[in-house]
């Protein structure tokens, strides 16, 4: 492997880590501090790679803006539905069982699937980088890099860092953590933790839509997307440990660097390799990585 | 009590006589349709071992019944292989895989538990898809139905009809004689409160391992039974949504009972034929998960102790109004719930 692959691979691994982190973000979010485990959270990913899909020429003929204009119709819409979503459903599980939860959210991603077909279709599409970030940069001598890749990872970035602000240096982040560690007791100091709830599920959404609506030019939009983000999804939370963001982040680019390099060298098992770390992680430390309070 | 057990007694037994008799009256559509329900039957009553009597939420239950199934067909590769061993080395191979998984999904607990065994069944699922032993997304067909003895060939429908109901009630026995035994109650006590168990002196590990163990291995029964049945398997037998549908049934069926679980793999296999049928929903028949989802949803809302517990459920919503009405305050009862407390 040439030193020039070997960076490609390194930006390759850097990109899908840092795309996983975005919507495990949200899912290890929602359990962290509501306790409800989402199983429908991969399909917000499929909703958004779609909504980059279908929103794009809608937006385009009746606003006139192009890609970043479809990005942020589609994250006000995801916000829309997340705040549904949680009044909806989401809002009566907090005192259920966990089984309870895994069968609603279930549920919820047969409807969004057939949903997803009956509107959409069942093909597979691609879509198109938006034409700013459509070129390539030269790296080495033969080899170039799709700048689009970059923004990816440059977007993931950014809503890290913002997430972090948000948490630890706000008085809204500040009211999240309370809420997280004692409902009742912010709930009696005035604050509307409904509410709160509902902003954070709305945001975890948010998140996973825009997740999925960057990320549809690279990945093609296809039925079933959601699911094999979940389950990675879910590897991550593990890893990382449960409602932690830093854990969750390390975990990402763990497993982007796992599954990249796998795929290069050792093909024919990539798509075991992840759980075969995970297991051994789970041996070393059955809590993941960070253990959250 | 003693009256209620008897009932239940009584239930069970003319479910499977009538189960018996059924292919005196159903046609070779039935034959198959109620196969494949015993079958599920079976896998549901392995899951029910875990989650209403352990109180472990596993979701990879799929994985044991895919490799149960693949085992079948792996190990059976010219001549009929004689049922003897080939029953045996498929649960034998689901069990030790099982054995693996819960040893390291059980250091954990909760929703962890959840996604852990989850993501060890997707590991068995890639396996099946990417390696060249599983055969890819086409799956392998079985071409030669294994025989026991002279006597009974499976490839006959009847035959194997009669084979999946003996196993499904050997099964049943089974699993309703182990959970009147200690090792029974003690799984009970570690899912009502597993640090209370640990004081009293169990060292709940290993209980809790046997009984993964041993549903993995009921689990790969089934999958044996279901590679035969339909003589050709695919990794999509060890899919999450294999696993979710298991988890409805018992879901459906009510947790806790092992009646449950034979109720709601009728009900959900039901269901889906209903859901699937062109004759009722015509086009929409295609989007047949939808209806199924929708369902599902729905009875996490209004059935949250399933279809055994809805005529309790009944009683006590009546009650609670009536006593409501009398008292003019409000009646809150949780009906039906029993109580767990956190692990």
């Amino acid at each position: 492997m040439s030193v020039a692959t070997f960076l490609i691979q390194c930006l390759n691994a850097l990109q899908y880590g840092l795309l996983l982190f975005l919507v495990a973000s949200g899912l290890t979010l929602i359990f962290g501090i509501m306790g409800v485990i989402n199983l429908a959270h991969g399909s917000f990913y499929m909703i958004g790679a779609y909504m980059a899909y279908a929103l794009a020429p809608i937006v385009a003929s009746t606003f006139g803006g192009g890609f970043f204009a479809a990005l942020l119709v589609g994250v006000v819409l995801a916000v829309l539905l997340g705040y549904v979503l949680e009044w909806a459903f989401y809002s009566f599980l907090y005192e259920r069982e966990h089984l309870q939860q895994v069968l609603m959210t279930y549920g919820l991603i047969l409807v969004f699937e057939e949903l997803r077909s009956l509107i959409v279709g069942d093909d597979v599409h691609g879509v198109k980088p938006p034409d700013l970030l459509a070129g390539t940069l030269p790296l080495g001598d033969m080899m170039t890099y799709p700048v689009y890749r970059l923004f990816i990872s440059a977007v993931c970035l950014a809503l890290a860092a913002l997430m972090w602000f948000v948490f630890t240096r706000t008085r809204l982040g500040m009211m999240i953590r309370a809420g997280s560690t004692n409902r009742e007791m912010v709930q009696s100091l005035g604050i509307d933790i409904k509410f709160l709830y509902r902003v954070v599920f709305a945001a975890g959404v948010a998140i996973a839509v825009l997740a999925g609506m960057v990320a549809a030019p690279v990945s093609s939009v296809y039925p079933g997307m959601g699911n094999s983000v979940l389950i990675l999804c879910f590897v991550v939370v593990v890893i990382g440990g449960i409602g932690s963001i830093r854990g969750a982040l390390l975990a990402s680019l763990l497993i982007g660097v796992v599954d990249t390099f796998g795929k290069v060298l050792l093909p024919q098992a990539a798509g075991v390799l992840v759980y075969v770390m995970m297991a051994l992680i789970l041996l070393w430390k059955p809590d993941g990585l960070f253990k959250s309070g | 009590m003693a009256q209620h057990h008897r009932r239940t007694f009584v239930f069970i037994c003319s479910m499977f006589v009538a189960l018996a008799a059924w292919p005196l009256i159903a046609g070779a559509y039935g034959v198959d349709l109620v196969t494949k329900i015993m079958i599920y039957s079976i896998l549901a009553l392995s899951l029910e071992l875990l989650v209403g009597t352990t109180g472990l939420v596993c979701f990879g239950q799929a994985a044991f019944f895919g490799i149960g199934a693949y085992a079948a067909v792996l190990l059976s590769k010219d001549t009929a292989p004689s049922v003897l061993w080939l029953l045996p080395a498929c649960v034998l191979a689901a069990a030790v895989y099982a054995l693996a998984v819960g040893a390291l999904s059980l250091r954990t607990r909760g929703v962890y538990f959840i996604m852990v065994t989850l993501a060890f069944a997707q590991m068995a699922y890639f396996v099946a898809h990417d390696t060249p032993l599983g055969g890819g997304t086409d799956g392998i067909y079985l071409y030669v139905k294994p025989v026991l003895g002279k006597l009974v060939d499976l490839d006959r429908p009847l035959a194997l009809y009669f084979f999946t109901l003996a196993c499904l009630v050997g099964t049943f026995a089974l699993l309703a004689l182990l959970l009147r035994s200690p090792f029974g109650r003690a799984l009970a006590g570690i899912r009502v409160n597993e640090q209370r168990m640990r004081a009293t002196g169990f060292s709940t590990y290993p209980y809790k391992l046997a009984a993964f163990t041993l549903s993995g291995g009921i689990a790969g029964m089934a999958g044996f039974l279901f590679a035969v049945k339909d003589g050709f398997v695919n990794p999509e037998l060890l899919g999450w949504h294999m696993s979710g549908a298991v988890l409805i049934m018992i879901i459906l069926g009510g947790l806790g009972r092992l009646t449950g679980a034979l109720i709601g793999a009728f009900a959900f296999v039901l269901l889906q034929e209903l859901f699937k049928s062109d004759a009722i929903f015509g086009a929409f028949a295609k989007h047949w998960q939808l209806d199924l989802g929708l369902t599902i949803i729905a009875c996490v809302a209004l059935m949250p102790s399933g279809i055994v517990g809805l005529p309790a459920h009944w009683r006590d919503r009546l009650a609670g109004r009536r006593l409501a009405s009398a008292k003019g305050t409000p009646g809150t009862a949780a009906p039906g719930e029993t109580t767990r407390e956190p692990a």
